[in-house]
């Protein structure tokens, strides 16, 4: 038998592979989030350069620590505790002390990620749970902003408009381009704007949790505004400003903490917005992109449990 | 044109250049071929002649008891020397009626023309399908004969004649039906014939114009059978989906295409129901794509059935180096079988050979919920909630995820980032939800 010298290998069907992998998806959030990161580093110049590699490093390196510890084989060449720590860095001042910044990648890695079970099996977005976390522990360092380019100490345009600063609004303009205070890589629209076309051209993202959240946002803050007498600008001023676009394209639509079914993805996104309106209006805080996402993290196994599609030869529910 | 589809599936790479371009040649008939008794679905064949007996071409030598069985035929004259366990293509190991052949090519006295095929009656016509061994050429082996038998309160409106072949590699009935045009559509009105049918389709996926165009020519003048195109997406070929396609009805789960008026034949099945009803020829001889980045010299062939896959190898130049895999049927759905030493048989569309792949060692995550197996899943299940449920030994959760309707295409596993084998963990699933349901079933029948 010639097959002694050549053995033959059997597996199941099929034996074609898309050659997509973890590592290919990861890599093409880094890339869709580089114009963000070009951004960052223009506006916020070597203070967003220090943050986010202290977040990178330490995101990576608590990946390491964990799996050692752990046992496990050591993943951090699939860059997901890169996309993480820059995620992180992405909603964090450009002041925070670096050793905030290095707590808050730990936390998320190792107590939003690695805990639960590595990637795939954490319920909650690891950067936000970083974040969350330094917001509660250090809420002055956590909320205290620069102007992008010449470093003076300002509120944000959502502080500005909470606090009843109207005169001292940036322009939507302004908005769209980025140049005004708040997180690392949030503030400038058109470069996440042009990211997010990325992933949904690559098919990372799917249209439907960012079109409800952000839809959601729009109306709701377009409704509001009306009764207080409020133009367009009002809803496109909740849109571009604070972390929305950030949250809306990158972070809720994380695949592991955002639901599978269709109807269960436009349900996500409407709670996002429905928490994100309901924290900037009334809440304490200016900003709720980030507890809205992490709140609705929750509710993803009931969304998918009970919203699960038609089968094709299966009789519909509403028929 | 509007060309219709379903929803779901994927575009795949085609590498079909290889061997769309080449005509069928006759492969050469081996030495000794190996007739394993089970070759379609349903109740496996007895052999019907004793080791030693002397046997001619086309002459039956196994049959099967039953309804839902399809007897075979001696594909070579010669003298029957053993009965042997051989591996079978569908993995197991079979018993082959092995045959010496003789080169005497001498028909059996049962074989001959039907000089009047026109005059057959439906039932006459369903008779000679079933004497001729005939089964679905496609690769799922279901006797023709079943399929057309009439079935009380159920009325046949379309017979669609599958020439999708969505399959990479694989290019026998396209080759087919560019070569035998006319063989297929005589097939076709035999089998309208016979169960009494008014609609003819025959379905072919846009990447193959030139069939299209020649059917088209053929089938102009008859008002009975059409030629429809459809999107180039895989699995289109899938029997339930070109239903939809061509219908816009969903076969419901658990029941058959026959439940929503339709009957879906791939073309080779055609050629070989006109072969029987009008020479007389049974079932001996089938299209094989032999190709694969492992072999030296793609080709199609027309083979004889029990012909061994390394002998038709050897007469394609042999392989290319040191070869990975081979895989009896396509890359999507066929098996990979661990020698080259299995028959051709009924089913066998194709053989692809693959060579070896120096790759970095894939690693297999945990899910991480991206969906793409959804998005692509043409039944629109859930792969990744089933396998996550498989791999903890619920089946009953699996079944009630609806786990029995997967169809094995995997186009699940194709996209997976996470790289987990989902069509392994869903076959596991469908298997010991079956187990357990007959477990059931037998416990309900003691009491």
């Amino acid at each position: 038998m010639n097959n002694q010298d050549n053995l033959l290998i059997i597996s199941s069907s099929p034996h074609l592979h898309s050659r997509n992998s973890v590592t290919t998806a990861m890599r093409d959030v880094l890339i869709a989030l580089t114009p963000a990161l070009i951004a960052s580093l223009y506006f916020f110049r070597l203070a967003a350069a220090k943050v986010i590699l202290t977040c990178i490093f330490v995101a990576v390196l608590s990946e390491v620590i964990a799996q050692k510890i752990m046992k496990k084989e050591v993943t951090v060449d699939d860059y997901s505790a890169v996309v993480t720590g820059l995620l992180l860095a992405f909603c964090l001042p450009a002041t925070l002390p670096l050793w905030m910044a290095a707590v808050g990648a730990g936390t998320a890695i190792i107590i939003g990620k690695q805990l639960f079970g590595g990637l795939g099996n954490n319920i909650f977005n690891p950067a936000l749970v970083g974040r969350a976390v330094l917001l509660a522990s250090w809420p002055v360092a956590m909320t205290t902003w620069t102007t992008s380019l010449d470093g003076v100490t300002t509120a944000t345009p959502l502080g500005m408009l909470k606090g009843g600063m109207v005169e001292q609004l940036p322009s939507l303009w302004q908005l769209f381009t980025g140049n005004v205070g708040g997180s690392l890589g949030e503030t400038c629209a058109l470069a996440l704007i042009i990211g997010a076309l990325y992933l949904l051209y690559k098919g990372h993202i799917n249209w439907r949790i960012p079109f409800s959240y952000l839809g959601t946002v729009f109306v709701l803050t377009a409704l509001l505004g009306a009764f207080k007498g409020e133009g367009l600008w009002y809803p496109c001023y909740h849109l571009l400003a604070g972390g929305l676009l950030l949250g809306a394209f990158f972070m809720a639509t994380d695949w592991v903490t955002s639901p599978l079914t269709k109807k269960g993805k436009f349900i996500f996104g409407f709670g996002c917005g429905l928490l994100t309106v309901l924290i900037r209006l009334k809440g304490g805080y200016p900003e709720g992109v980030c507890y809205s996402i992490l709140l609705m993290n929750m509710v993803t196994p009931l969304l998918d449990r009970y919203t699960k599609a038609r089968v094709f030869g299966g009789v519909s529910k509403h028929a | 044109m509007n060309t219709s589809t379903f929803k779901g599936g994927l575009h795949l790479p085609g590498y079909k250049e290889g061997t769309q371009g080449l005509s069928i040649v006759p492969a050469s008939i081996p030495d000794k071929v190996y007739l394993p008794v089970s070759q379609h679905l349903g109740a496996p064949c007895i052999p019907l002649v004793e080791i030693g007996a002397e046997v001619k071409k086309g002459q039956k030598i196994a049959a099967g008891k039953g309804f839902v069985t399809a007897p075979i035929h001696a594909s070579v004259s010669g003298q029957v020397v053993a009965i042997e366990k051989k591996q079978h293509p569908g993995g197991n190991f079979v018993d082959c009626l092995v045959i010496v052949n003789n080169r005497k090519e001498e028909w059996a006295d049962t074989v001959k023309p039907n000089l009047h095929p026109g005059d057959l009656t439906a039932e006459e016509i369903r008779r000679i399908i079933f004497e001729a061994g005939i089964v679905g050429l496609g690769g799922a082996t279901f006797p023709a004969h079943v399929k057309y038998a009439p079935v009380e309160g159920k009325k046949v409106e379309y017979i669609i004649l599958n020439g999708v072949e969505c399959e990479p590699y694989i290019t026998a009935d396209h080759r087919l039906m560019l070569e035998k045009a006319e063989r297929i559509v005589a097939g076709l009105r035999y089998i309208l014939k016979s169960t009494g049918c008014q609609q003819g389709i025959i379905a072919i996926e846009e990447n193959k114009p030139d069939a299209i165009a020649l059917l088209k020519k053929v089938v102009a003048s008859d008002k009975h059978i059409r030629v429809q195109a459809f999107q180039e997406k895989y699995p289109q070929g899938s029997e339930k989906h070109l239903i939809y396609a061509c219908t816009q009805r969903e076969v419901p789960i658990g029941r058959l295409p026959l439940d929503v008026g339709v009957i879906v034949n791939n073309v080779g099945t055609a050629v070989a129901i006109a072969d029987a009803v009008e020479l007389g020829i049974p079932l001996i001889e089938r299209v094989v794509t032999l190709s694969g980045d492992g072999i030296k010299k793609p080709a199609n062939y027309l083979v004889r059935l029990g012909t061994l896959f390394s002998y038709l190898i050897a007469k394609s130049g042999g392989y290319t180096g040191e070869i990975e895999k081979i895989i009896a049927g396509g890359l999507m759905m066929g098996k990979a079988v661990f020698t080259p030493d299995i028959p051709v048989i009924k089913g066998s569309s194709g053989i692809v050979v693959l060579k070896k792949v120096i790759q970095k060692k894939i690693r297999e995550y945990n899910c991480v919920r991206c969906g793409k197996c959804m998005e692509v899943c043409p039944l629109f299940l859930e792969p990744t909630t089933i396998v996550k449920l498989a791999k903890r030994g619920l089946w009953e959760e699996a079944a009630q995820n609806n786990a029995l309707s997967c169809i094995e295409c995997g186009s699940c596993a194709y996209v997976c980032p996470a790289r987990i084998p989902l069509v392994q963990y869903l076959r596991r699933a469908k298997q010991a939800i079956s187990v357990t349901r007959a477990k059931v079933k037998n416990v309900g029948g003691e009491k």
